[in-house]
């Protein structure tokens, strides 16, 4: 609470009836933070920015440059705790900033939603990013130094990514990766733009980003769209009915199913937009009944959109009809409904965790000696995640430095890395990611079955698009 | 349109509305009753769906485990009734609070039982045809569960000696007490009943929707929608309510966008609270509660 607002209702109070109220109030703002708290208690306790156990403690040396207070810096006053982020540009005497002495801890910063309803995605983005600091630190972390993370959940709320982004850019990172859905990405993007702190964002979306200090390592709807619904034309038919989530991920997806139909000879018979909190479909289903196509394409996000799936197996259409999804399965879908509720439904992401690769035999047991082996899905967006943080500590090593132009620079030189999902290459002007692809289809027992692989199939839309090795300053998300 | 046509919108018609009606019922009680305005409501919701869960696991049939879910969903709301909402009678704003907190509460000891996201229930997937149309008949397990469920609430209210005691109870407490009405007791067995009804939606909905601590979340809006909308006469007001709402939604999500159709939903609410700030029911002299 501010002086402001303290302030404030003394000036019109009432002896008798506001100032009964105001205190009142004063204890609902109380209990609130209260119960707020405890909330937050139960998520696990590290809301707060949390360490992952760098193995020497150094914990005091963290907070940069706090002596320097004399200086009568007029901007000062409101807040004294944190000084620090007044100046992002180094003060000249302080030694801090170039180069810090090695074993001292390089700070990095996630922000994902661990609570709330999209945590059906955060939960394997958390657990991925605990997991990639800790391999970093385990074999022997950067430049010498070890990592310290430093993580904000988000809780689901757009509000939570702006105010959490805020508190991350304030602070003296060298990454911050995260966000989940596009909302919340492009809510953050130009936080950490203004900060001058670099991005990662690794989930699949609707592609376009066009951003110097942002790197993807999800795919996007060329990696995803165009062969899915080249596929679904071959092998199903071309009669298509979108469905879709109702944000900017779902809309702009849709408009590429759209934009690609012609070129693989489908007809969008329709295309519906659902708010995430819609879990009853029956006006869906009747629709799409008397529309009756041979394809419907899913761009349903979300544990409330779930329940399409079963309420379409329930009503009997699964015989007449056949789902393909972009989204199914990263959310543990596949998981959360029984078998005969998602039968023939076709995916297409870069990883699976059936992958049988040695890359792959070694990730998993690596996740199930630290998570248990009864872990439910190793999901795409988890590896995605995993190699967005080995791609930056790459970068970082070759660059010897983890300075934000050093490793932009090391990075648009076209990093690679062997990942889980095979072979991850950075495009350095579209700073979007060349992966293997493959089409699976459910298995039959909550899992996944490989029937098709493209390999390195390349981020094609935002190649043409975006060079930003020659135009650094572009910054928009193009669509189609 | 042809015959089959309308039958199906019909058939999405009635369980649109019997959903809405389903997941409010519960609330309505609670909040009819005691004035209690539960925003843990949507959690005992997803706790009778986690019951009936856990108890096909463990190896229940379907309908058993809803019963099952039902019974420990009321008994919980009893635990929560005389640790908790009992202090708190005739103090709204800290029962918003309690309750809310509750209801974080409970949603992050889901996730940390279940795991965010977790093995559903078997959905019931058999079918019928009519016409071209085919349907779930699921469904009808909606609907007639939905309606049951509101004409055994009437009966208890209008029929039981409980019934008659909660009812003195909520309209004049002092004068119930004075008469020999132990209110307390009856305010804990009101509180248990709507938590009970709360948990028979969950369970009910527990196979055709994704099983998932949040879940709550997506039905408490809407059910105090239909509750505040319904007025005094709480099973009158939220029978009523639930229908007009659902017949907006659905119309219009059919005619238009489910985008739309949401939006009108709440149009429909403001508008009919503009000329009824009472409510559906609040014309009403006599009759009192149900």
């Amino acid at each position: 609470m501010t002086d402001n607002a303290r302030s404030q209702p003394t000036r019109f109070r009432s002896p008798s009836r506001f100032g009964l109220l105001s205190g009142r109030l004063k204890f609902v703002a109380v209990a609130l933070c209260a119960v707020a708290l405890l909330g937050a208690a139960c998520s696990d306790g590290d809301d707060e920015p949390a360490a992952t156990p760098p193995p020497a403690p150094a914990p005091v040396a963290a907070e940069p440059e706090p002596p320097p207070a004399p200086p009568a810096e007029p901007e000062a006053a409101p807040e004294p705790p944190p000084p620090a982020p007044a100046e992002p540009e180094p003060a000249p005497p302080a030694p801090a900033p170039a180069e810090p002495a090695a074993g001292e801890p390089i700070r990095v910063g996630s922000i994902l939603d661990e609570t709330g309803p999209l945590n059906i995605y955060g939960t394997p983005m958390v657990d991925a990013t605990r997991l990639a600091i800790d391999h970093i630190n385990a074999s022997g972390g950067l430049l010498g130094r070890p990592l310290e993370l430093v993580e904000v959940d988000s809780k689901s709320d757009q509000n939570e990514y702006i105010s959490g982004a805020e508190r991350l850019a304030s602070m003296d990172l060298a990454v911050v990766q995260g966000g989940i859905t596009s909302a919340s990405r492009e809510a953050i993007r130009p936080v950490f733009d203004d900060a001058e702190m670099l991005y990662f964002y690794n989930v699949l979306y609707e592609g376009g980003v066009c951003d110097i200090n942002t790197f993807v390592t999800g795919t996007v709807p060329t990696q995803q769209v165009e062969p899915l619904l080249r596929w679904a034309v071959e092998h199903i038919g071309p009669r298509v009915y979108v469905l879709a989530a109702d944000y900017n991920y779902g809309q702009i997806s849709a408009d590429w199913a759209e934009e690609y139909a012609p070129t693989v000879g489908a007809e969008i018979l329709a295309t519906d937009f659902f708010p995430l909190d819609v879990s009853e479909f029956g006006t869906t289903l009747s629709a799409i009944q008397d529309a009756d196509p041979d394809v419907i394409f899913s761009f349903l996000v979300g544990g409330a959109h779930i329940s399409f799936y079963s309420q379409f197996a329930a009503s009997g259409l699964a015989e007449e009809m056949t789902i393909v999804s972009t989204t199914f399965g990263v959310g543990n879908e596949h998981i959360a409904l029984e078998p005969a509720a998602q039968e023939n439904l076709y995916v297409a992401y870069s990883y699976y965790q059936e992958l049988d690769t040695p890359e792959n035999a070694a990730f998993v047991a690596a996740w199930q000696d630290a998570y248990g082996s009864d872990y439910p899905y190793i999901t795409d967006l988890a590896v995605d995640t995993w190699d967005g943080w080995h791609m930056w500590a790459e970068a970082v090593e070759r660059a010897g430095t983890t300075d934000r132009e050093a490793v932009i620079a090391e990075l648009q030189r076209g990093a690679t890395f062997v990942s889980p999902r095979g072979l991850v290459v950075m495009d350095g002007a579209a700073h979007h990611v060349t992966v293997p692809i493959r089409i699976a289809v459910t298995d039959g027992a909550n899992g996944f079955e490989m029937i098709r692989t493209y390999e390195a199939v390349g981020p094609e839309f935002e190649q043409q698009q975006c060079d930003l090795v020659n135009n650094p300053d572009v910054n928009q998300q193009f669509t189609p | 349109m042809t015959a089959d046509g309308v039958f199906n919108a019909w058939f999405s018609l009635m369980t649109t509305v019997s959903v809405l009606l389903l997941v409010s019922l519960g609330l309505a009680v609670v909040f009819g009753l005691r004035r209690v305005i539960n925003l843990a409501h949507g959690e005992f919701i997803m706790f009778g769906a986690f019951a009936t869960l856990t108890a096909t696991r463990a190896g229940v049939g379907l309908w058993g485990a809803i019963l099952i879910a039902v019974a420990v969903t009321a008994a919980f709301g009893l635990v929560v009734e005389l640790t908790l909402i009992r202090h708190l009678y005739e103090r709204p704003a800290d029962t918003m609070l309690a309750t809310w907190g509750l209801s974080l509460i409970l949603v992050q000891l889901a996730d940390l039982i279940y795991g965010s996201v977790t093995e559903g229930i078997p959905t019931p997937l058999s079918s019928f045809g009519v016409g071209d149309y085919s349907m779930s008949t699921y469904n009808l397990v909606l609907i007639g569960v939905a309606w049951t469920l509101a004409a055994l609430t009437w009966l208890v209210m209008r029929r039981t000696r409980y019934g008659l005691l909660t009812r003195a109870a909520a309209q004049n407490p002092d004068m119930a007490a004075g008469l020999g009405v132990n209110t307390r007791r009856v305010a804990t067995w009101t509180f248990a009943y709507g938590a009970g009804l709360a948990g028979a939606a969950g369970a009910v909905l527990a196979p055709v929707v994704g099983v998932i601590p949040t879940m709550g979340q997506l039905y408490v809006a809407r059910s105090f929608m239909a509750v505040i909308v319904g007025g005094p006469a709480f099973l009158a007001g939220t029978v009523g309510a639930s229908t007009a709402l659902g017949t907006v939604e659905n119309l219009v999500s059919r005619g238009y966008t489910p985008v739309i159709g949401q939006a009108m939903l709440l149009v429909a609410a403001i508008v009919i609270l503009r000329f009824l700030p009472q409510g559906l029911t609040g014309g009403r002299r006599r009759g009192g509660l149900v």
